[in-house]
Order: C-alpha cells, then sequence, then structure tokens
C-alpha cells in the first residue's frame, strides 16, 4: 500500500472493481462482529471497491441515533458510519422488516439508509461478486 | 513503550503512536516531529488540525485517499494532493501526520 499511496492516479480498470456486499447482523456492542466489519468496509472503500453495507436483525441498532456506551465501557463508533461517505459508500440498506419489528425508522439511523424488503435484499445480494456476513 | 516527555511517561506502540488520545497537547506533536526531523511550521498544523477535527467528528483516522479529498474540499487543489502533503511529510501523510496529531494508525493503513 505505501508505494500505491504516492501516486496520483492508479493504474485502474474495471476487472479490479468487485462488488462486496457487508451484512450487519448484530447488536452494536457485546461482540466485536459490527466493529470488525465496519474496519474491513472502510478498507475495502479504502481499495475503490464496489461497497453495499446492509442492517438486519439487531444489526439495525448499529446505526441508530444517540448510542451511550459509557456503561459498557466501549467506544461509540457510531460517528464512524457517518465518515463512510467521505469514503464514497453511498450504498446503505436497512431491512424492513428487522427495522420494523424494532419501532425504528428511516429518521432514526446517523446515515441516510435505503430501506428495503427482506425480498428486494435478496436480490441485491444475488448481484454481488462477494458478500461477508458479521 | 513509552515516550518521556515534560517529565511524563507517554505510552506509544511499536511505530511510535501513542495509545492514549487524551495524552496529546500541541508540544507533543513538536517534540514527535522533531524526533523525525521536522521542524512544524504553518502548513503542518493545519494538516494536523484538520486531522484532530476529523478524528473528533469521525472517531477514526481517514485513509489517505479521504484525506487528500477533504483536504481538497476545504483549502483547495493547492493542499488538497498527494504531492503537497508528502512534502510535509516525507513518511506518509497518513502515518506521519495522524502520528503528529496523536491518532491512532489509520484504518486500511497496511
Amino acid at each position: 500500500m505505501a508505494e500505491a499511496e504516492t501516486l496520483d492516479d492508479f493504474d485502474e480498470t474495471d476487472e479490479d472493481v468487485k462488488r462486496f456486499m457487508f451484512v450487519n447482523r448484530k447488536a452494536p456492542y457485546g461482540t466485536i462482529y459490527a466493529l470488525e466489519v465496519l474496519e474491513m468496509v472502510l478498507i475495502t472503500g479504502a481499495f475503490d471497491q464496489d461497497v453495499s453495507v446492509a442492517f438486519l436483525d439487531d444489526g439495525v441498532f448499529q446505526i441508530k441515533k444517540g448510542q451511550d456506551t459509557k456503561a459498557v465501557n466501549m467506544k461509540n463508533f457510531s460517528p464512524t458510519y457517518r465518515a463512510l461517505e467521505g469514503y464514497d459508500i453511498e450504498k446503505l440498506y436497512v431491512e424492513r422488516e428487522s427495522m420494523e419489528a424494532r419501532g425504528l425508522a428511516p429518521e432514526d439511523f446517523v446515515v441516510p439508509v435505503k430501506v428495503v424488503s427482506a425480498a428486494e435484499l435478496a436480490d441485491l445480494m444475488a448481484e454481488q461478486d462477494v458478500i461477508i456476513s458479521g | 513503550m513509552a515516550y518521556d516527555f515534560q517529565g511524563k511517561s507517554i505510552d506509544h506502540d511499536e511505530e511510535g503512536f501513542i495509545t492514549d488520545v487524551g495524552d496529546w497537547s500541541p508540544e507533543l506533536a513538536s517534540f514527535l516531529a522533531e524526533q523525525e526531523g521536522i521542524a512544524l511550521g504553518d502548513e503542518h498544523w493545519e494538516v494536523i488540525n484538520f486531522l484532530r477535527d476529523y478524528y473528533n467528528e469521525y472517531q477514526i483516522a481517514p485513509a489517505i485517499r479521504v484525506l487528500v479529498k477533504q483536504m481538497k474540499k476545504a483549502f483547495g487543489p493547492e493542499k488538497g494532493n498527494n504531492k503537497y502533503l508528502y512534502e510535509l511529510f516525507p513518511y506518509g501523510p497518513a502515518k506521519q501526520a495522524c502520528k503528529f496529531a496523536g491518532l491512532p494508525k489509520p484504518t486500511g493503513c497496511i
């Protein structure tokens, strides 16, 4: 990476770009999955890949506004999701069924998301080259 | 591993990044830069302060591509490019500037 960093223009062709979808299913704290997936998302974005991020099941809580982590003694990393736009990662999906089952709405999230049904999400998954689930 | 700075011991990792962001001060930044042969001028501070603001907002250090893009947005193309940043921080703007700014190593920097 160090050498590539010095180049203004990468010699890049479309063949080098794969479609990645990261699927978040777990609550943000209590396990390391959410944070580790977020790091992978950032790294994948830094390598100019086509990245989508999906939130379903308890994963929808990862991007909920107003997280207070003092009592669990972990860093609140929810502000980092707002950095994704700067990495050109703008395809963020929330599964409607998971969101509604938890009494949440799009305005409860720290980032703009596209709400999709489970069936639509399945179609999006079918279009990916790589799916990583956490 | 620790720096001995102003009578205090400040922990750092194997690459010299301080482990507690709270230990940072502008004087420490100058001290860290001196260790690598750099006297910090206004242009260095502009980048360091930019990185600290970015970290406060997003809780991460930006990847180099993102730093360049955001610098371009904030200060224009003369400063938002790799060449300018590498002249200020020869060992890599993300790595070296982040170190002086007291931030963790940028995510995705191998």
